[in-house]
């Protein structure tokens, strides 16, 4: 759209599935008469005259061969549909009309406002119940959600998150730590085709001031903060970023059951480290919650056993490899580290110097293809090392800061996860950090939205 | 049946500003035509088979295959060329 902008006549061409997607994008953009064209799904894996056979056959979504959509999107002069203002404002309601409750919950649903499973109504009572929670003002802005980079950002104030936290079912106490993963710009309800979701993890204080689990069962259904927290974080996302719709606003392939809800906390008084936040950078007695984009892979072990390195190697190798891993160990786990000589430095460094891989294996991945190579391309290190790497050879996939250690558990077992998850917290989105007035809060920091 | 007052909650959305596309040239016979490779795996593949296809049937066309620094991130460089010496453009094959 911008090429259309600068005076150069433009075709975005797209697989036919994204037809909705791109439809809505071009009507957000200004430009709802986008000469878009479409070849099937999928391009990825087919071969030169696989794709020359699309380039000659039909446009799935308009039903008419592709090149003639191609050649007319560029040479038809504009017609008076192409001619007319494309501008408008779209409601932003406060309330919505009365009903009875059991139509606004159907109602609620039909608008793909909830995740499905039963919700609280926001009624006024409610939600001016949980804006005691904080000391901001209701209408004071937080920040900016969407559900990817090149969709239209959406705002939202402090009520609104109130009110999607009265939906999934949080007491007005666990406020500030939803305000402050709303505030990051991360949405847990990216619309990827790869289907993310975000993990956080909360540490400092407040765990014990709203009653978070960190102990037996900590990753699972067994408590009211962590699950109504995240719970919460997913469900603002998806209504303050203008939805989570598949075919529009919801592309994953597959989905992903971390997008229900995925809030955890660090057992920090059981830890032999020390804390995560500390180690990033906050004091003790902050309140921090800690963002992390991923959920593609989960992994499980126990031990650390008499081979313990081959376990982690395997788990290592079999991450996908775009998505760096964080390891959620129990503090048994941890303390038998200590006991084999690591303290979680060096522990992470060993990570890191044993996650290797051929070249040939991972270059052969569609992310890294498609995000890294480019950045290879263009020298930068260590991509452009690998790049250069025989296809025999072993490259690094995971540097030592990419690989984070959080520790949880009940002791009830030596048990460790390797899950899918990149730290967010020093990749802010910048339009949140610019346009609210947060200057000199550190992303994550929860006691900034007390 | 009792009816109760709820508050919405969907956050506020931009206000659209229109635009306008750019005009089109009668023909590209003669046209430069920039097939932009937006670098989705296997894009480069289907551009070249598009660049392929031009050269066969439209030969004083002139296409030249170019790709943006990063894939979804705007490269306004890119962009600068392409609007300097082009007469138009295709971008794909995007997700």
């Amino acid at each position: 759209m911008a090429l259309e902008q600068q005076g150069v006549p433009t075709i975005p061409v797209s697989t036919h599935v994204f037809a909705r997607l791109a439809k809505a994008t071009a009507v957000a953009g200004g430009l709802p008469t986008t000469r878009s064209c479409f070849v099937p799904q999928p391009v990825v894996a087919r071969t030169p005259s696989e794709l020359r056979a699309y380039v000659e056959g039909m446009d799935p979504v308009h039903k008419r061969p592709f090149m003639q959509g191609v050649l007319e999107g560029l040479t038809e002069p504009l017609n008076d549909e192409d001619l007319k203002d494309a501008s408008f404002e779209r409601d932003a309601p406060r309330y919505l009309e009365p009903d009875t409750e059991d139509n606004l919950r159907l109602f609620f649903m039909e608008q793909g406002w909830t995740d499905y499973l039963p919700i609280m109504l926001p009624t006024e009572e409610r939600v001016e119940a949980m804006l005691k929670g904080t000391s901001h003002a209701a209408d004071r802005f937080v920040g900016y959600l969407r559900p990817t980079n090149f969709r239209e950002a959406w705002g939202f104030d402090v009520e609104k998150v109130a009110i999607n936290a009265v939906m999934a079912g949080a007491r007005p106490d666990y406020l500030p730590v939803i305000l402050t993963a709303a505030a990051s710009g991360v949405s847990a309800r990216s619309s990827s085709t790869t289907s993310w979701a975000t993990l956080s993890f909360v540490n400092g204080p407040i765990r014990k001031e709203i009653g978070m689990n960190d102990g037996v069962g900590a990753m699972g259904p067994y408590n009211h903060a962590n699950a109504t927290i995240g719970r919460a974080y997913c469900l603002v996302s998806q209504n303050c970023q203008g939805g989570s719709m598949p075919g529009d606003t919801y592309m994953g392939s597959l989905g992903n059951n971390y997008n229900y809800t995925a809030c955890f906390a660090e057992a920090e008084e059981r830890s032999p480290w020390s804390p995560f936040h500390v180690d990033h950078g906050f004091k003790p007695d902050d309140s921090v919650i800690s963002i992390f984009f991923g959920g593609w892979y989960t992994h499980s072990g126990f031990g650390p056993r008499e081979t313990w390195q081959e376990k982690f190697i395997r788990c290592l190798v079999a991450a996908d490899h775009y998505s760096p891993p964080v390891f959620v160990m129990d503090p048994i786990v941890a303390r038998e580290f200590i006991k084999l000589g690591f303290d979680k430095q060096s522990l992470i460094r060993w990570l890191s110097e044993h996650a290797l891989m051929k070249a040939k294996n991972y270059w052969d991945d569609q992310w890294v293809t498609t995000l890294v190579k480019p950045h290879a391309e263009a020298g930068v290190e260590p991509m452009a090392s690998r790049l250069r790497a025989d296809p025999e050879e072993l490259v690094s996939i995971f540097a030592p800061d990419a690989i984070k250690i959080i520790v949880m558990g009940g002791e009830t077992q030596g048990a460790f996860k390797m899950l899918s998850g990149r730290y967010m917290n020093r990749a802010v989105n910048t339009l949140s950090s610019t346009r609210t007035d947060t200057k000199g809060a550190p992303p994550g920091l929860i006691d900034y939205w007390r | 049946m009792t009816k109760i007052k709820v508050l919405d909650p969907r956050g506020y959305p931009p206000k659209v500003v229109g635009k306008r596309l750019a005009d089109r040239p009668m023909t590209l016979d003669g046209k430069v035509l920039y097939l932009i490779d937006c670098l989705f795996d296997n894009s480069d593949v289907f551009m070249e088979q598009l660049r392929q296809w031009f050269a066969e049937h439209i030969p004083g066309c002139e296409t030249r295959v170019v790709k943006p620094r990063e894939s979804w991130v705007d490269d306004p460089e890119l962009r600068a060329r392409v609007a300097a010496d082009g007469d138009a453009a295709i971008i794909g094959v995007g997700l």
